[in-house]
């Protein structure tokens, strides 16, 4: 039995033309561009200077405060540069430029591919090591792992749950990730369970992964407390607040977190960068990158050093003609279109997709007909339509009645609208809107 | 040249046009029956309100709101089928026109246009013929397979009318001469592919239950309105017969004649005049289910599905206000 979020959804085509092909080592680049802040909190303060040399894992940047993360090195070389440097974004970010030279790493990684189970005895033993790797969620918000794994002595986690659901178009990272890291992932799941003091730790996988579920599967019947879970193969099932609905029936109330109702999610990425943290000492610098798309040449997983320029892994895929209308970081659904392709991977970039006109081309808004679709596919219950008349006339407290806030950017009204009314940019303008006033 | 745009970068295929093209498909079925039965003047009801529906929203967009022309949405064609399917074959050309007048200036466009009607504009153009020409448009033709330039007309009573005719005290001497007769309500058969006077569009319901099936297959419109509304309406009638036993209450009748499937599937589903959410969705339905069993066990008309989903049509911005979807998160435990 399958299980899913009760509330909305939609069904897009999937587009999973890379989950059959083995991942691939992208290898190294000439230079690396490594931002400071790759994480949700303050930017990491900067350790090294120009000139120095540097190997695959040393410290570049220290985590600033509580809410921040360290960052390594992904590469051996010279740092050349640090300064403001174009992000993804559009925005200058602060960033470390190293030039490659060799690939040494440093000593206290264990880089062989052998399998640890020997779990550090203590929580605070466990949480030092993912902290000094750098670890932050890898699914896309990046929030440090850290931070979200201390639980305040007043809350109790009950289910551990890890999100293997990988529900955007096109993006297979985390199904190549699980198909060739499972028992790293289930160790990691041990490890994590071992830190909140629980037996039961879920893998949550979408049922089109059958390989990912089958190799999963037979290893958790060797280890006691991780389970796995099949979910339907549903946007936005890989969405915290949905998956805790899927697999627990609970609800995050408005403005609290998981762990109030006993759950904490974590990626599968962030599980094995947690596992590898652990186990091997080996700090967060680098991740399986999905590049592909319809106007693609040849699509493939690859294995990516936090840093490496975009380009860099599209020119692997035969590069991009005049027909490629957009390059998006993220999935289809809820990444961002980029211009700037000499910008880096960082932690929380789980693909590159590049996207023809007539698949992304932004269609021209008409009259709402009322049809309900909105309403019937937003995951959070909420009604698009209505948000989207009260933000065009800045009704505030209508909004804040009608739980704008809420919405959780799925971008499924959108998808959905037959009028092709711009929904998602509505509700982002009423949360924007919403936390100014709060501000206020 | 890359081109920058917020998320998300894809769409679902289903644009309003392609909404509009699946129930024009939908209805084709029962617009064939419609031709079938009652042969060249139903063909030339359905072009002439298609035409002149058109017609109205192409003047009033050009001339009146001076903008451009709306008539590509086939918004207006829908209206003109529907409002087709809603007469009766026999019925003159100059009241089509008169119809198609009050369907689109005054139903839709007098409000702001597509999505902003409050009422389902073809069933304000038949409301407003049916008012104001009652003899015209109870003219009702005998279906004939054979004769496509038949114009045979019986000026009986559809089924609904029978029904409504019967009553107690009557019943035992009904089959004095004009009065309608128990014996001429078709069986259930007939009824069932259409064979039977009434309406173009309404006749055949197996016709209207494959549109149906076609929107519902092609997501255009979910199967609570019609459950609901079609469950509502047997719901009550089978209670009523289950008491008294009268055959004017026999649910199967009820369910199979007159305008109530093409009602619950094609205007009572309509997205604009109905309400937003699955829950108010359902309230709707079962209003127009209620509403069409009170008119037509005590009103004055034998039929009540057009003044059922028109009233519902007015409560629909209330229901919108009062009963919507949860939010995630604000279960009680």
């Amino acid at each position: 039995m399958t299980k899913t979020f009760s509330l909305g959804g939609i069904f897009p085509k999937k587009y999973k033309i890379t989950s059959e092909i083995p991942s691939k080592d992208a290898g190294l680049p000439e230079y690396v561009y490594i931002p400071v802040k790759q994480h949700i909190g303050t930017p990491a303060k900067i350790l090294v200077n120009k000139g120095d040399k540097v190997k695959v894992g040393t410290l570049l940047a220290d985590a600033d405060g509580v809410i921040s993360a360290d960052v390594h090195s992904s590469v051996s070389g010279e740092v050349i540069r640090i300064d403001e440097t174009e992000a993804a974004s559009g925005y200058f970010e602060n960033m470390i430029t190293i030039k490659v030279q060799g690939d040494e790493a440093e000593d206290y990684i264990d880089l062989s591919q052998t399998l640890c189970k020997e779990i550090p005895e203590t929580p605070q033993e466990i949480i030092d090591k993912i902290r000094k790797a750098g670890v932050v969620g890898m699914g896309g918000a990046g929030y440090p792992t850290p931070i979200k794994d201390t639980i305040p002595q007043d809350k109790k986690i009950d289910i551990l749950i890890i999100n293997g659901i990988e529900c955007e178009p096109w993006l297979t990272s985390d199904d190549r990730l699980m198909v060739e890291k499972a028992e790293e992932i289930v160790i990691g799941a041990k490890i994590l369970n071992k830190l909140f003091g629980i037996q039961n730790a879920i893998i949550a996988i979408d049922e089109n992964k059958l390989k990912a579920i089958d190799i999963i599967s037979n290893i958790t019947k060797r280890y006691v407390g991780v389970n796995v879970r099949v979910c339907k193969t549903k946007y936005p099932q890989g969405g915290e607040k949905q998956l805790i609905s899927a697999i627990t029936g609970r609800e995050v109330p408005s403005g609290k977190l998981p762990m109030d109702i006993g759950c904490l999610v974590q990626n599968v990425g962030t599980v094995f960068a947690v596992y590898e943290a652990v186990m091997k000492n080996k700090p967060l610098y680098e991740r399986y990158v999905t590049v592909s798309g319809d106007m693609c040449k040849t699509p493939q997983t690859f294995k990516v050093r936090i840093g490496t320029p975009i380009s860099f892994l599209i020119d692997q895929c035969g590069g991009y003609d005049e027909k490629t209308a957009q390059i998006i970081l993220g999935g289809p659904m809820m990444g961002n279109s980029i211009i700037h392709t000499q910008a880096p991977i960082t932690k929380t970039s789980s693909g590159v997709l590049l996207l023809s006109n007539e698949l992304s081309k932004r269609p021209t808004p008409t009259d709402c007909i009322r049809c309900g679709k909105c309403v019937d596919s937003c995951p959070m219950g909420l009604r698009p339509y209505l948000i989207g008349i009260y933000t065009r006339n800045n009704l505030l407290e209508e909004l804040k009645s009608i739980h704008a806030q809420d919405c959780i950017e799925c971008g499924c009204c959108a998808y959905i609208c037959p009028a092709r009314i711009p929904l998602l940019d509505f509700c982002k303008l009423a949360k924007i809107e919403l936390k100014n006033k709060q501000g206020k | 040249m890359l081109k920058v745009s917020t998320a998300p970068h894809m769409f679902a295929k289903q644009d309003t046009n392609a909404i509009m093209k699946d129930v024009v498909i939908a209805l084709l079925p029962a617009a064939c029956v419609g031709i079938f039965n009652f042969g060249l003047t139903a063909l030339i009801t359905i072009i002439t309100s298609i035409a002149s529906c058109v017609m109205w929203e192409y003047l009033t967009v050009r001339y009146l709101l001076k903008k451009p022309s709306t008539i590509n949405d086939y918004s207006a064609i829908i209206t003109g089928l529907l409002l087709a399917f809603n007469l009766p074959a026999t019925i003159p050309v100059w009241m089509i026109l008169i119809g198609s007048f009050m369907a689109i200036v005054v139903g839709k466009m007098a409000f702001g246009g597509l999505g902003k009607n409050v009422f389902n504009p073809a069933l304000v153009g038949r409301v407003f013929l049916f008012i104001s020409f009652p003899v015209q448009m109870t003219m009702w033709m005998k279906p004939n397979w054979h004769d496509f330039f038949n114009r045979d007309i019986q000026t009986g009573a559809t089924t609904l009318g029978i029904l409504k005719h019967i009553d107690a005290s009557s019943s035992a001497t009904s089959l004095t001469h004009g009065n309608p007769d128990i014996s001429q309500i078709p069986d259930y058969w007939h009824m069932f592919i259409g064979y039977t006077g009434g309406c173009i569009g309404e006749v055949s319901a197996l016709a209207l239950i494959l549109g149906g099936i076609y929107l519902l297959i092609k997501k255009v419109i979910t199967w609570h309105i019609p459950f609901y509304y079609l469950g509502s309406v047997f719901l009550f009638s089978s209670l009523m017969w289950l008491a008294t036993q009268d055959i004017k209450f026999d649910p199967i009748t009820h369910l199979l004649s007159g305008g109530l499937i093409l009602g619950a599937i094609f205007m009572a589903t309509d997205y604009t005049t109905t309400p937003m959410t699955t829950k108010g969705k359902i309230i709707f339905a079962l209003g127009c289910g209620i509403l069409t069993v009170i008119i037509r066990f005590y009103g004055a008309y034998p039929e009540g599905v057009s003044f059922a989903i028109l009233i519902m049509n007015a409560f629909s911005p209330l229901i919108d206000k009062f009963y919507y979807t949860r939010v995630y998160g604000t279960r009680k435990k």
